[in-house]
This record gives C-alpha cells, structure tokens and sequence, in this order.
C-alpha cells in the first residue's frame, strides 16, 4: 500500500511522518511505500492514505482517500495508534 | 550527531512573537555561514502563509524553508524562549524551543530529522534541554 505525507513545503514534518509510519508498519510486518509531499502537491495524488499534521490535514478534506491528523509529530504512540487501524483496513480491502 | 556547535545555539532567547522567534532562530544561522539571509526570509514568510503547522510537538517549532531558499550547509539551530511565544497552533502553543533547519537537497536531511525527532521526543532528553544552564550542559543531554 502507499501513503502520501504531507506538510507545508515536503521537506520537515512530512518527511518525518514518512519514516515513522514506515517504520511502525513494517514493525506490524506491513510494507508501505510512500512519499512526502507539500500541501500544494498533494491534492489528487495517488495514494491508499495520507498522513499529516492536524493543520495541514484540515486543508485536505476534499480527498478521496483517509487522512490522518497527527497533533504531536513527536509522540509515536499517537502515530502508531492513529495510523495502524488505517493499515489493517486497507491491507484487508485488498485482500493483503 | 546533530550539528549543533555553540554559536548556533542560544539558552536564553528573547522573542515577543513567532516571527521574532523564528528570525532569532535563523539569523544564528546567517552569522554561522549556513544558509543566505533571504533563508530566515522564506521560513517566516513560510510560517505566515502555511501557518503554525511548524509547531510539530506541544513546544517545540522548526521552521524552515527549501533548500533552494538560500542553504549553503545542511544546519539546525537551537533556540530557548525565556518567554515561550505563541505561534497560534491550536494544540501544541506556546513554544518553547525553536529548532530553525536547513537541507540542501530532498532527502538529505533525513538522518539529522531522525536524530532530532529522536533527542526532542525523548521527554527525559527534552527537560535536560529545557533544564540546561549552560551550552556544556546542553551538550551532554543531546548525547
């Protein structure tokens, strides 16, 4: 499956939600590839989920996939226990 | 290691706004040669019109910009607000410490986001920062 993170400019927050949401994936043996893009880039992209803080993910409501809203980009808890249920759904839609 | 030398870090930063406080940030980072003036310019004016999505913990901001902004070095700096400031997030305001960073390509500050992630989301590592009397003590928390 693939995520989409995004914030402001694709070069601080999004990419640090890229690596951990890979990282908590593979932990639950889930591959995910991805990308880290800005708010601009983002709109229509290609993609299973997105992530991204709580700020940019309001501006994103017109998606046709799920965002997740993530208030503490630091606290892996709140990531893991976010994004995982989204995994697990999608990796079951798609007979994963 | 982060590459956090002395002259770009500052323990007791007076900012009575975001704008200053993320100015304060940068400007240590125009005097250390890392990145143009026009750099602080583009992360403030990133700040203003994206918002305070930059504030990514309860405390802590890291403005920034794009590489193709003005970076000569990949770079961080550390400020500490004696005041924290307001950025206007709903969630994690006020703040506290402001790392300002600079990349110079894509992804090449990925490393130097995991490291920092991993200093500044250690709730232990992050008081000795915010507990820090001097720029030695700062050093031996981010070890």
């Amino acid at each position: 499956m693939r995520v989409v993170t995004v914030c402001g400019m694709g070069f601080g927050t999004s990419l640090m939600l890229l690596m951990e949401v890979q990282a908590i994936a593979k932990k639950h043996g889930f591959a995910v590839d991805g990308e880290a893009v800005d708010l601009g880039s983002a709109k229509g992209k290609d993609c299973d989920f997105m992530v991204a803080s709580g700020e940019i993910a309001s501006e994103l409501d017109g998606e046709s996939v799920e965002v997740v809203a993530i208030d503490n980009l630091l606290d892996k808890q709140e990531i893991e226990e976010k994004v995982m249920p989204v995994i697990r759904r999608i990796a079951e839609t798609k007979g994963a | 290691m982060l590459p956090l030398c002395q002259d770009v870090v500052l323990l007791d930063a007076e900012a009575n706004s975001a704008e200053e406080a993320i100015r304060l940030a940068g400007d240590l980072l125009v005097k250390a040669g890392k990145v143009a003036p026009e750099y602080v310019e583009a992360m403030v004016k990133g700040y203003q019109d994206i918002g305070p999505y930059i504030v990514l913990a309860p405390g802590i901001a890291i403005p920034h910009a794009r590489p193709e902004h003005g970076v000569k070095e990949q770079c961080v700096s550390l400020i500490r607000l004696n005041q924290p400031v307001a950025f206007g997030h709903p969630t994690n305001d006020p703040v506290r410490l402001v790392c300002a960073i600079g990349g110079v390509d894509d992804t090449g500050h990925i490393g130097m986001l995991q490291e920092l992630a991993g200093v500044l989301g250690d709730s232990g590592k992050l008081e000795g920062i915010l507990a820090a009397a001097s720029y030695e003590e700062l050093q031996q928390v981010m070890q």
